[in-house]
């Protein structure tokens, strides 16, 4: 191979296999290797990895970790809710569960430096040893505001052999605090190409298969879905979906192997079709016979009133739900920043009193101002089909505002023989 | 009390045993304030057998309704953690991504809790022992979330397995440091858990629901309200998941009260790419409505009625409010236990047999009441001269009578189902459905009213005599299907009756073919001999002409004859409860109870007590009759009229002169005297009491519109 992977001090077979593992990332890993030196050497204290979703990050990382075997610990953003779950995990996969077990309850940094110090000085490094944050290190960012400049001069702190490796999806410009920090070395992780895509799904081939038919079958996919996703792991789940179609006529035997235009036949209108889904996996198959929501005859109108109420200006109300209203035409009340749309602006807050007046309007019949009615209102909110605005400790005149969309809220309206295009001031 | 002791000092006297205030038991609550003490007890046992016997053919009905759902689900569940073992392709493809079930219940978000229940315990049974179901009330960030799926699984298994106790409460401590709290504890402990499981010793007793076949069952996390959760939080917990995904066999169970949708609108696609997502839709719950009502209500078996009214009170809650069969079930029960509470005479509510013997062990007031009751009058009334008295007077004999009409009573119920279950069948496919698309729906009309006096009926038999031949016959064959089972003389000899029908006209095919074409000659000639040129207006007299003078036909004979046939049925059967003789036994008719206790009205209660305290009071002087509230009553409630007068804002000094005016008129101050109206202090602070309560009852607040102004929140009033 080309790119063959060389850095003196480690195993030649070693690297040859994880660039086996590496298809096309040769570049990247080549040079996070050599930033990484020889695995005595200290390296870089941090080194921040950044590219797009499925670019190989992680991937790279984790291979070169696990293949050659150095010291590491990953730990994922998402999952340490506290530092004190990163500094456990951490100090755990460098010390064992002993040194976890030090840190006093709710640990601080200085705590963390200081064990990991003491620690050290009993097993002190041989080779460079590695932390990898995982999933959107922004929230190490965000978690507190020093851990960040800490974690990245984390050498200097601890004095050991250890390198911070950050991954992530967003620039480094959007970390750097205000108070400045120690800059990391950046790596960027450029996106697949349609070659290099083509050749990193090729690598899954299916076992009864030969490679070429797998790859002329992914030289399709491609064609078909380069133009709309370049994400590697929907591609694959497409690939991995409609292969089983595409060896139809071969295992039929309708088709040989070699018969690339009839395949290609076979599978167009498969893939068209799942063009309409991609991205939104399987859900979507059987989306449309699902989305009518049946609903209580009152929890509909109780909708409706709060979709009016939402998308209808209030001083509009008395148009709409007075009975002799007299001929008020709609410029009369138009203001001059109102020329906009409502539904382009998005939905309102309404305070409960108008969701009740226009409910009590809109419904045809004389009803009870019950305890299930306000029940209605609450089980509503709790479907997500109204959002409360204002906070659930406020109990005194509590704000809404209708989630739903003209569309649904038009089916639902003809379920009940209501005309709600009659009632909204867009359509006017 | 004594002591034996000499001396002075404190003595504790501990109480005997004996006194010991007794706890009420159901019983005794039930026939405490009974009408009728006597009975009451064998009222409560009928009451309390009724209800088990709704109990438990509900929850078979439960059972029966969600089987298939669960069963496909349980079916998906298998097959995730099957695949993990194989080395498909297809699999190995997906490997990485979360094996989830999107359900899809429905609105009625009460009702679920049944389903979720039956379903962990499926799943605990068939599949895995380690499930874990999350609320999202419980989770409102991820430490909460994973602190509770580690919990519920683990106790789980503390539950389950009863031979590491020791290990398991250690681990229970550990994790009980929600430092702990983390997916590498679940790991650890998992495949510590598979690895004792698959290498324990044979010898050992087990839990009955260790799987062992499989090494590695799936750990389910169930999540009953999809929609009510954060969706930082699950978006988070899902990532967290995948990164464990090869090391634990995760599976999730995801319960959607509207559509599927939500799922896209709660997780990006970075996190529902994580997912391999299959979609379950539970039974709607109408349709589960529709089988309970069957099952409960539409039978003669059950001897506990609903009137119309109450029916139609029940299926408004569910149609209008709430949707849900709990709900359905419940308002059932207050029924019942109102029915058997109230009325005396509802021993004889139960199986045949038991009420004539109920019948005979009655007293003479019990007879008293049944003299009372309105329809058994109305049967009085109708009898001769002397057998009125004598049913007046003699109770030996009313009670002869009285097991007739129960016997009658029983037959009528035998004969009024499947007389209804046919109608229903002929007219439920009608276009526009015009005795209802629901059995229920029919079933409240006979209920109310004489059906065959409907306008409604009138329209369904006109257009089942439009009926065509093949059509007729697969509804009259459905109807001969109903009536065959039923073991009753009257339903024997109807059967009968119909399969003769049915075979008169299987004969008519036979010769048909000669005379059907006679008839279409028939049918069209007039139109053929039209002269050429006409108007609509001599088209349509023709063809009226045409229709008239044609002759009808075998089969339209034989319809007629069918549909009359029908009709003798329903009329003969059909007719409402009112109509029979001690139908109050069975039925219950108080709809205003139902209404008042299923579906209250705070509001106009409180309106009510504001503004007629005697309502509540009960107070003779507060006693109004013109709607006016008497000086003397409560000073919230004269505050509370007061504010009726106002318009949205109120003045607060007007109100409190207008307060402290209707005061000293209450304490008989003279109205010419000088401190007649006067605000003192006492009268002033009961005035900001009042209005602080009407605050706190949500009739105004406090505004920043005006000063010393309150606004008020109720519109209406003088």
């Amino acid at each position: 191979m080309t790119g063959l992977l060389q850095q003196p001090g480690y195993d030649e077979e070693r690297l040859k296999r994880v660039s086996e593992l590496l298809p096309c990332r040769e570049v990247q890993a080549g040079m996070l290797l050599s930033l990484m030196g020889q695995p005595q050497q200290y390296c870089y204290p941090s080194v921040f990895i950044y590219g797009h979703r499925s670019s190989g990050k992680s991937h790279v990382t984790n291979i070169l970790m696990e293949e050659l075997e150095l010291p590491h610990a990953t730990v994922s953003c998402v999952e340490c809710v506290s530092v004190a779950l990163l500094f456990e995990q951490v100090l755990l996969s460098f010390f064992g569960c002993d040194a976890a077990s030090l840190l006093p309850r709710s640990p601080s940094l200085s705590d963390f430096v200081r064990i990991y110090r003491q620690q050290s000085s009993q097993f002190p490094a041989e080779q460079t040893r590695y932390i990898v944050s995982d999933t959107s290190p922004e929230l190490l960012r965000d978690a507190d505001a020093n851990l960040l400049p800490a974690l990245l001069r984390l050498q200097e702190l601890v004095e050991d052999n250890v390198t911070v490796i950050l991954l992530s999806e967003i620039v480094w410009e959007t970390f750097r605090p205000n108070t400045g920090c120690f800059e990391p070395l950046l790596l960027h992780f450029p996106d697949y190409s349609k070659d290099e895509l083509k050749q990193v799904l090729s690598k899954n081939k299916h076992p009864s298969y030969s490679a070429e038919f797998y790859s002329s079958y992914i030289n399709i996919l491609l064609g078909v879905f380069y133009s709309v996703c370049r994400d590697l792991r929907e591609l694959r789940h497409l690939a991995a979906l409609n292969f089983s179609k595409f060896c139809e006529p071969v295992e039929a035997g309708k088709a040989k192997v070699g018969d690339t235009h009839k395949l290609w036949k076979n599978i167009e209108p498969h893939l068209k079709k799942a063009m309409r889904t991609v991205y939104l996996r399987e859900v979507s198959r059987c989306l449309s016979a699902h989305t009518h929501v049946e609903l209580p005859y009152y929890s509909k109108f109780l909708l409706i009133a709060a979709y009016l109420a939402s998308y209808n200006p209030a001083r509009t109300d008395k148009r709409f739900f007075v009975k002799h209203h007299g001929k008020i035409r709609k410029t009369n009340f138009l203001k001059k920043n109102e020329k906009t749309s409502n539904h382009l602006l998005g939905p309102k807050p309404f305070p409960l009193d108008r969701l009740l007046a226009i409910f009590y309007s809109v419904v045809d019949s004389r009803v009870a101002p019950t305890a299930s009615i306000f029940s209605q209102i609450s089980s509503l909110v709790t479907l997500q089909l109204l959002v409360q605005i204002s906070h659930d400790d406020q109990l005194d005149a509590p704000k809404y505002k209708c989630a739903v969309t003209l569309d649904f809220i038009s089916a639902i309206s003809r379920t009940v023989n209501f005309d709600i295009v009659k009632y909204l001031y867009d359509f006017l | 009390m004594a002591t034996s002791s000499v001396s002075k000092g404190c003595f504790v006297f501990k109480p005997s045993a004996k006194k010991k205030k007794k706890t009420l038991d159901l019983e005794s609550y039930f026939t405490d304030g009974c009408e009728d003490a006597r009975s009451s007890e064998l009222r409560f046992e009928l009451c309390q057998d009724l209800w088990d016997q709704i109990k438990t053919e509900t929850e078979i009905l439960q059972d029966e309704l969600n089987r298939k759902v669960l069963d496909s689900l349980l079916e998906f569940t298998k097959k995730c953690s099957s695949i993990r073992h194989h080395s498909d392709w297809t699999s190995q493809m997906r490997a990485s991504e979360i094996p989830t079930a999107a359900l899809i219940l429905g609105v009625n978000v009460t009702d679920h809790d049944m389903t979720f229940q039956s379903l962990s315990e499926l799943l605990q049974t068939s599949v895995t022992p380690h499930v874990a179901s999350v609320q999202a009330k419980e989770c409102g960030a991820l430490k909460h979330l994973m602190k509770k799926v580690l919990e519920r699984l683990m106790d789980t298994v503390v539950a389950v397995g009863d031979d590491d106790d020791d290990e398991v409460e250690e681990e229970t401590e550990q994790h009980h440091r929600s430092v702990h709290c983390s997916l590498t504890t679940l790991c650890d402990w998992y495949s510590k858990k598979t690895k004792k499981s698959s290498s324990g010793t044979p010898g050992k007793k087990r839990s009955s629901l260790v799987v062992n076949e499989q090494q590695e069952p799936p750990v389910v996390i169930v999540f009953k309200d999809l929609e009510a959760f954060n969706p930082r939080v699950l978006q988070d917990f899902i990532l967290v998941c995948s990164r464990y995904v090869q090391r634990l066999p995760l599976m999730f169970i995801f319960g959607i009260a509207t559509a599927p949708s939500t799922i896209q609108h709660m997780l990006p696609h970075s996190v529902s790419s994580l997912l391999c997502i299959e979609l379950f839709q539970s039974l709607s719950c109408s349709q589960h409505l529709t089988t309970v009502i069957e099952k409960l209500i539409l039978t003669h078996s059950f001897p506990f009625k609903l009137n119309g009214k109450v029916m139609q009170v029940l299926v408004g809650i569910f149609l209008y409010h709430d949707f849900s069969v709990k709900n359905f079930i419940k308002g059932l029960q207050l029924a019942l236990l109102e029915h058997f509470y109230s009325q005396p005479l509802s021993v004889l509510c139960c199986r045949k047999e038991k009420a004539l013997l109920n019948l005979k062990h009655l007293r003479h007031d019990d007879l008293e009441r049944v003299r009372q009751l309105p329809s058994f009058r109305r049967f009085v009334e109708k009898q001769e001269i002397e057998e009125q008295e004598k049913l007046r007077t003699d109770d030996s004999h009313l009670k002869n009578v009285c097991q007739k009409l129960m016997k009658d009573l029983h037959k009528y119920h035998k004969c009024y189902y499947p007389i209804l279950r046919c109608l229903h069948t002929l007219t439920s496919s009608l276009p526009r459905y015009p005795l209802g698309k629901q059995i229920r729906e029919l079933h409240l009309i006979c209920l109310e009213k004489n059906v065959w006096e409907a306008e409604e009926y009138q329209s369904a038999v006109n257009l089942l005599k439009m009926l065509a031949k093949d059509e007729l016959i697969s509804l009259l064959q459905k109807c001969a299907e109903i009536l065959q089972p039923i073991r009753s003389t009257q339903m024997k000899s109807a059967c009968v009756q119909l399969e003769e029908l049915l075979s008169k006209f299987q004969q008519l095919d036979a010769p048909a073919t000669d005379q059907s074409t006679a008839s279409e000659e028939n049918f069209t000639s007039p139109v053929k001999n039209l002269p050429k040129k006409t108007d609509l207006f001599q088209l349509q007299k023709t063809l009226l002409e045409s229709r008239r003078s044609r002759k009808k036909s075998p089969f339209e004979a034989l319809r007629n004859e069918a549909l009359d046939f029908i009709d003798t049925l329903v009329k003969s059967h059909l007719s409402p409860p009112e109509s029979q003789p001690l139908y109050e036994v069975c039925y219950y008719s108080s709809s205003a109870a139902v209404r008042r206790h299923l579906n209250a009205a705070p509001r106009t209660s409180i309106q009510a007590a504001l503004s007629s305290p005697y309502h509540y009071l009960q107070n003779e002087s507060l006693k109004s009759d013109d709607g006016t509230v008497s000086n003397s009553a409560p000073d919230i409630c004269i505050a509370y009229k007061l504010h009726l007068e106002c318009g949205r804002l109120i003045n607060l000094y007007d109100w409190l002169e207008a307060y402290s005016t209707v005061i000293s008129a209450a304490e008989g101050t003279d109205p010419d005297s000088d401190g007649f109206g006067k605000v003192d202090e006492v009268k002033h602070a009961r005035f900001i009491r009042a209005v602080a309560e009407l605050e706190f009852l949500g009739f105004i607040k406090s505004t920043k519109q005006k000063t010393d102004h309150v606004a008020r929140l109720t519109w209406g009033g003088c």
